[in-house]
């Protein structure tokens, strides 16, 4: 094991500096597509259409067994303290504060955001972006675009169908199975979920996160190496990334919004 | 541009480009006339298919000129490129076809993206090119359910869709059985001639290729061995250009890769063996 000469130090921060670069031009490229996306919204409903299709499955079934799981670990918990009449404000603001958008985002980069990465990586394997650039269509604006922004939409709507499958998850196993009231279990959700400061802020959560993962899927894809090496490696990193990042920004965002 | 010969589309200009360290094209010029089929050869790895990349501006050059009727390439932003390219067709090696679109939808692609046409009249035009390259039966199949050599011609009916005046083909031969390669050969020709094109494609192939090109171009280590008509380009005394011309295993390019001497690796022992080895293949 040799040392490090700083001329190595020094290329390796230029390198890293050139991605984050490279990455924040692709963003702001993407965020300037939001006009000409929306002039040709045939195409982010297409995306949208197969996005929300690729995941609704996943992430229906997951938000059911996670609900079930919170209708029994709450239950216990709340037993302790004799307020299991609080079974369902404890499902609801777990699910729709935190893990409604954040699991869903997770999932979401794991089905969506793969099939994303490979398919450009591909894409740009067959040189079908390059056969693009020289038909003079824009790759970023053609192809990048219209998935960035039905990602983005599509984000809080599937959070939104895992937060409510939790619910129901949560009443199956709380109401149904153990016997909590159902009359107590509803209307302790009533009174104490609201409307602007949990699920309002459960929405712009998974917004970010919609914007996060796809970007970075995209991102992974449009810069991999065009082998298939490349591509299997681009399509882990969107994984690890996307992920890291969730979790990172789902902190800071959770600090922001629900600290007083 | 005073420095643009009238009679050629494509003209480069003591041009140099290179990957880091390693020089592609090494200073060199050359001209591609206009309305003819140029032909673009030399041993692999010697940036033959650099130059369609960098005619296209898919690539910049170093240092040199680049003109393509008459504007220098090298010097435009991203607008003036993507007008340049309109006007150019370009054929990939494997056709590169949009995987999740149809036969139809390839090839009014093109047309989709850069003129506001009513849907009849684009599929009036997609039938006409597909008709073209002999495959306006073939317009509902996905790209997966083609052949190579189908998959090829489908790239060109889509390459020519916006009608451009310069075609570049990337290896349009490789990989096909001589039938698909007559009928790929006799179609760059046809098309040539009939809507008006200046072509350039880029083959290994010589059989085909000297019986189609009006202009042979043959690229080595960076620079042009030699160019010509067909007939001269067959006749070049260059040892580099006979060897490629006729096929030889051995020549300037040799056919083992440079290392030790046999000497060295075997012993002085095994050394009629190894030449024996060495004539055998």
């Amino acid at each position: 094991m040799s040392w490090y000469k700083p001329s190595d130090v020094g290329l390796a921060t230029r390198e890293k500096l050139a991605d984050l670069g490279y990455g924040a031009r692709l963003f702001i490229r993407l965020l300037a597509s939001l006009v000409s996306s929306f002039r040709r919204f045939g195409l982010v409903r297409d995306q949208i259409h197969f996005l929300g299709n690729y995941s609704l499955a996943i992430i229906a079934i997951s938000g059911l067994f996670v609900g079930f799981v919170f209708g029994l670990q709450g239950y216990y918990t709340l037993l302790r303290f004799g307020s299991t009449e609080a079974l369902g404000q404890l499902v609801t603001f777990t699910l729709v504060r935190e893990l409604g958008p954040v699991v869903t985002a997770l999932l979401f980069a794991g089905r969506a955001g793969t099939s994303l990465t490979a398919e450009i990586g591909l894409m740009k394997a067959g040189e079908q972006i390059s056969v693009m650039e020289m038909m003079a269509v824009d790759p970023v604006q053609r192809i990048l675009a219209p998935r960035f922004w039905a990602g983005v939409i599509t984000m809080p709507l599937l959070a939104a169908v895992f937060s409510a499958m939790g619910v129901i998850g949560g009443w199956v196993v709380g109401v149904l199975m153990i016997g909590v009231d159902g009359g107590a279990f509803w209307s302790q959700i009533q009174g104490s979920v609201d409307v602007w400061k949990d699920v309002g802020n459960g929405i712009v959560k998974s917004i970010v996160f919609g914007f996060t993962v796809t970007f970075v899927a995209l991102l992974q894809g449009f810069k991999a190496q065009p082998t298939p090496e490349g591509v299997a490696s681009a399509t882990t990193r969107t994984v690890v990334v996307a992920s890291l990042a969730v979790l990172g920004l789902d902190f800071i965002l959770t600090a922001l919004m629900f600290t007083t | 541009m005073a420095s643009s010969l009238p009679e050629s589309l494509v003209e480069l200009c003591n041009l140099t480009f290179g990957y880091g360290e390693r020089v592609i094209l090494d200073d060199i010029s050359l001209s591609v006339p206009r309305g003819k089929v140029t032909a673009l050869m030399g041993a692999s790895g010697g940036g033959k298919t650099t130059v369609l990349r960098l005619i296209g501006g898919q690539n910049r050059a170093q240092s040199g000129e680049l003109l393509f009727d008459g504007q220098d390439v090298t010097l435009m932003d991203q607008q003036q490129l993507y007008a340049a390219r309109r006007r150019m067709g370009m054929l990939f090696q494997f056709g590169a076809l949009f995987a999740d679109l149809s036969v139809f939808e390839n090839v009014a692609f093109p047309l989709r993206e850069h003129t506001g046409l009513p849907e009849a009249l684009i599929r009036d035009i997609v039938l006409m090119k597909l008709n073209a390259v002999g495959l306006r039966g073939a317009r509902d199949l996905m790209p997966s359910e083609v052949s190579g050599g189908m998959a090829r011609r489908i790239a060109l009916a889509r390459a020519i869709a916006l009608d451009p005046e310069l075609v570049m083909y990337d290896e349009p031969f490789s990989g096909l059985d001589p039938i698909s390669l007559g009928t790929a050969a006799r179609l760059i020709r046809h098309l040539n001639d009939s809507m008006g094109l200046t072509s350039i494609f880029v083959s290994h192939e010589l059989e085909q290729t000297f019986a189609i090109a009006d202009h042979v171009i043959i690229l080595a280590n960076g620079k042009i061995a030699t160019e010509g008509t067909p007939a001269q380009v067959r006749e070049s005394a260059d040892p580099l250009v006979y060897q490629y011309v006729h096929a030889l295993p051995d020549g300037p390019v040799q056919f083992h890769y440079p290392g030790p001497t046999v000497e060295e690796d075997f012993g002085s022992a095994l050394k009629s063996a190894s030449r024996h080895a060495g004539a055998a293949s």
